[in-house]
């Protein structure tokens, strides 16, 4: 019977095996192996370029098996826009928090999107910065207490929560453009589904591809990860609703 | 042109007077050559197109002018942490903020002295010549090639606006310019993962990293320095300018030997890495050196390191009101001194 059986899991060839630096309770992990999933799915990851970004995810060439370019904070589009132009056969992909992406780099994802480079962007919103130790982040909810909105997100004085993929979704260039979450099985089936999709997309040529994934910080939260987990669904899709904003793509 | 000549098939840029001659004569020329031409949204945007592209082997570049090349400094440190090559032109404005747009000398210290954060410097090369220009951007790029070291031409104003003759040549590569086999290549990569990347963590990798730069820069030093050394032999007053200052300056020591002054000139080429052994050899028996700059007084600063000994007069002005110096203004300064 031994010799009948079939492994259906495992770590995706495209992941070292090793262990890496994330909290318990962080999605880094899980958002990690579905991008390294959709690789495997369309065997790509030795014509692959990563751009690894300022902030948790900034390790991500000690964690997945391909060529990586590390992108000052908030740059990475700009350094992927100039990776593909020069190798467009390679498929190039930025993975970016939300503190990189959606304050410091806004400039860079809108026009990088405008331009319609032929690119896959995974941006990973935790509503906090995490690397340095869990400030207010542009997607911070209304009423969140970080350490530099101790009272709370104040959205009179501070602004409200950056929706990047509507966003991103209402720019012309853009050709795709969907939020997805990772807390529970059906979710993350959803999110592997997309992410195949954002990358089918460069693939394809039929251009820029934007996924917005739902993420924790239990340990920036302040909370357990079953506690973190169970946010998402409570506070952060109401706010961040989870669907596709835009596909364009014709694939 | 002498960039696009040597195989610079990537450009990305923004528009900043006085420098946008050169974004629009290569989104003319570049698609033509099979390159590409992006106008990016920001100068920070632009130099980060250039580390991609540079980390891809490419050879490519980005241009701007003072304010814009201070918004470059944050990419321009990552290159140099991250040891990707490529070009950058300075079209350099006058003064702090905006600023004006006189022909001026004023970026000296950002450019030699690294300009953005971590204590790092680039090659800066100071063409004195639409020709040099030309011929510069080849040597920025063979240069930049061989030591992983970002490359800057720093011009201004004359240099990057006015009509000249110009030679045109065929680039020729050094035969010794080793293959980019650190950069990501254009096939798949079934080797060795590449990682190009500046973050260093490790215990003593970051201090093993900038003894590396350091090591490269005492290399150029030694090997890379170039400069101009006009009627040197017999001076006794010994003329130091750089760049369109530099052609006042030859004017002006033109002058003076035809008045029977015995005045040399040295024009630093390369102005990091500095050519301080040249100057101390060629000032060994002169008198006094005299520096000229197109700003208040920043060259003359290494000038003055590498002479500890010798008597170093400064004189300069960033112009204003339109006004370059004058070969006769200059030569008041040469009399002045060459008598003293």
């Amino acid at each position: 019977m031994n010799t009948q059986m079939k492994q259906v899991f495992s770590r995706p060839d495209s992941l070292k095996d090793v262990q890496t630096h994330f909290c318990p309770g962080c999605q880094h992990g899980t958002i990690h192996r579905l991008v390294a999933e959709a690789m495997d799915h369309f065997a790509i990851k030795d014509k692959t370029i990563g751009i690894a970004s300022v902030g948790c995810s900034v390790f991500l060439y000690d964690y997945f098996d391909i060529d990586v370019i590390e992108a000052p904070h908030g740059r990475a589009p700009a350094v992927a826009t100039g990776a593909k132009r020069v190798h467009p056969e390679r498929v190039v992909f930025a993975y970016q928090g939300d503190g990189d992406l959606a304050a410091i780099g806004t400039s860079e994802i809108i026009h990088a999107a405008n331009r319609g480079e032929q690119l896959t962007i995974i941006f990973v919103n935790n509503t906090t910065y995490g690397m340095t130790g869990g400030q207010m982040a542009p997607t911070t909810l209304p009423g969140q207490v970080t350490s530099t909105s101790p009272t709370g997100r104040d959205v009179a004085s501070q602004g409200y929560p950056m929706k990047m993929a509507e966003l991103i979704g209402s720019l012309d260039g853009c050709s795709y453009s969907a939020r997805v979450a990772v807390d529970s099985p059906k979710h993350v089936i959803q999110a592997a589904k997309a992410m195949r999709k954002a990358f089918e997309v460069q693939i394809n040529g039929a251009g820029f591809a934007f996924l917005e994934v739902l993420s924790t910080c239990p340990t920036n939260w302040g909370m357990s990860p079953l506690a973190a987990n169970k946010r998402v669904g409570e506070e952060m899709i109401p706010y961040f609703p989870l669907g596709t904003y835009k596909d364009n793509s014709a694939v | 042109m002498g960039a696009l000549e040597a195989g610079c098939r990537y450009y990305f840029g923004y528009p900043i007077t006085p420098q946008s001659d050169v974004p629009e004569y290569i989104a003319r020329h570049l698609p033509a050559l099979g390159g590409q031409f992006i106008q990016a949204e920001s100068e920070i945007a632009s130099i980060n197109m250039l580390l991609g592209a540079a980390a891809c082997g490419a050879r490519a570049m980005t241009s701007s002018s003072s304010p814009g090349i201070s918004l470059k400094q944050e990419g321009i440190s990552y290159m140099a942490g991250s040891e990707c090559p490529g070009l950058i032109v300075n079209v350099c404005r006058s003064g702090p903020g905006l600023g004006g747009i006189d022909a001026s000398q004023a970026d000296y210290f950002q450019a030699v002295k690294g300009g953005g954060h971590g204590g790092y410097h680039i090659i800066v090369l100071a063409p004195d010549s639409v020709q040099e220009m030309y011929d510069l951007a080849m040597l920025a790029f063979d240069l930049s090639d061989r030591y992983r070291i970002p490359a800057m031409l720093l011009a201004d104003a004359v240099i990057g606006q006015m009509k000249e003759g110009l030679v045109a040549h065929k680039y020729v590569p050094p035969a010794d310019l080793a293959e980019k086999t650190w950069a990501l290549t254009e096939k798949c990569n079934s080797g060795k993962r590449k990682v190009v990347k500046s973050l260093r963590l490790g215990d003593g990798e970051m201090e093993a990293h900038n003894n590396n730069l350091h090591a490269r820069y005492a290399e150029m030093a030694q090997r890379e320095v170039r400069y101009e050394g006009l009627h040197l032999d017999d001076a006794e007053l010994v003329l130091t300018a750089f760049g369109s200052c530099a052609r006042i300056a030859k004017t002006a020591l033109r002058l003076a030997r035809e008045q029977g002054m015995k005045v040399g000139m040295l024009r630093p080429v390369t102005l990091f890495p500095f050519p301080a052994a040249p100057l101390r050899e060629h000032c060994a028996t002169a008198r006094k050196v005299l520096c000229f700059e197109l700003n208040n007084g920043q060259m003359v600063d290494d000038v003055r390191l590498a002479l500890p000994d010798k008597e170093v007069a400064f004189y300069g002005r960033a112009p204003g009101a339109g006004s370059l110096p004058t070969p006769e203004e200059f030569l008041a300064q040469i009399r002045t001194h060459y008598e003293a």
